[in-house]
């Protein structure tokens, strides 16, 4: 029996609850994904690498060099509530989908065509989360590490809103 | 107690609690996730919505007992004891939050308490059986791993 060996996707997972992080993980990785989970924006960026400033157009993450951006990532969201409004403006900002909570095993599979669709040679996926501030992937520009073009980052993220 | 019998109990209490519909079918989910390589998912998730849920309805019984309430303070905690009460699959608990959110919503003081004793009432009788629950699964986990050596 021949075993390939795929190229890992890695998800990048944002859930300020501790709870909705142990499900998330447990979730992703029952579906073969490499996960990273942690419990706000602020890390996930640190974690990817970088720089939080939005504003800036030239903004660099000291460690890194090669250029990436976060609207090269995929994102889906979640959310334990159906709010149209928000779901649409974080889709206008760009993300690829909306998962509602509790997400289940079968919303796994939806991440796949998003994690291989991609936007640049450097594929990474992210999923953010919808937040109360609307999350425009395109106001980001920062350097990154180069990646590989075997690995795939996906980031799945979300905030409970409260 | 044999492992057969220690099985047949837990099935029991899991299948008791699914007819009640104090749990719904994301505990159905959970259960799809726990396997060999991550045997404690459901204790440790159990255990974490409980510490949770007993932190927010601390919480909220402070809250209430103000003479001025304070309920976006109050909807924002009902809110996320209705999310992490979704995502373990106990149903009476997340119905109860959603009363109880409508209350809010009104400020309405009287439902408030009302639903905020309604939901203590459900969290805790779901309390007792997730207690039972851990405490029967440990002793089959035991019993499994005394059987491997």
């Amino acid at each position: 029996m021949a075993v390939v060996a795929e190229a890992q996707f890695h998800v990048l997972a944002v859930d300020d609850s501790l709870m909705d992080r142990k499900l998330i993980e447990r979730l992703l990785k029952t579906s073969s994904f490499q996960v990273t989970a942690v419990d706000s924006g602020s890390r996930a960026l640190e974690v990817l690498g970088l720089s939080e400033d939005l504003t800036s157009s030239s903004a660099v993450s000291p460690a890194h060099n090669g250029s990436s951006s976060l609207k090269d990532i995929p994102v889906v969201i979640m959310s334990s509530e159906n709010v149209p409004s928000r779901i649409n403006r974080c889709l206008e900002g760009g993300a690829e989908e909306f998962f509602l909570k509790p997400v289940q095993l079968s919303d796994m599979k939806r991440l796949r065509p998003h994690i291989l669709k991609g936007k640049s040679k450097e594929q990474q996926l992210q999923e953010e989360e919808t937040s109360n501030t609307s999350i425009s992937s395109n106001k980001r520009k920062a350097t990154d590490e180069e990646l590989s073009p075997e690995r795939r980052r996906l980031r799945l993220s979300n905030n409970s809103l409260i | 107690m044999s492992l057969m019998a220690l099985r047949e109990q837990l099935n029991g209490l899991v299948n008791s609690m699914f007819l009640e519909g104090l749990l719904d079918d994301q505990f159905e989910q959970l259960q799809m996730l726990q396997d060999e390589s991550s045997p404690g998912f459901i204790a440790e998730l159990i255990t974490l919505f409980c510490g949770d849920s007993e932190r927010i309805l601390a919480e909220l019984t402070k809250l209430l007992d103000q003479a001025v309430v304070d309920y976006q303070k109050v909807d924002a905690f009902v809110h996320q004891l209705k999310g992490s009460s979704s995502s373990v699959g106990a149903q009476h608990v997340k119905l109860a939050c959603v009363q109880f959110r409508q209350f809010c919503e009104e400020h309405n003081k009287e439902g408030c308490l009302r639903a905020l004793n309604v939901v203590k009432h459900e969290y805790y009788l779901l309390r007792g059986k997730f207690d039972t629950m851990l405490q029967l699964e440990q002793r089959i986990q035991a019993y499994e791993s005394k059987q491997q050596i």
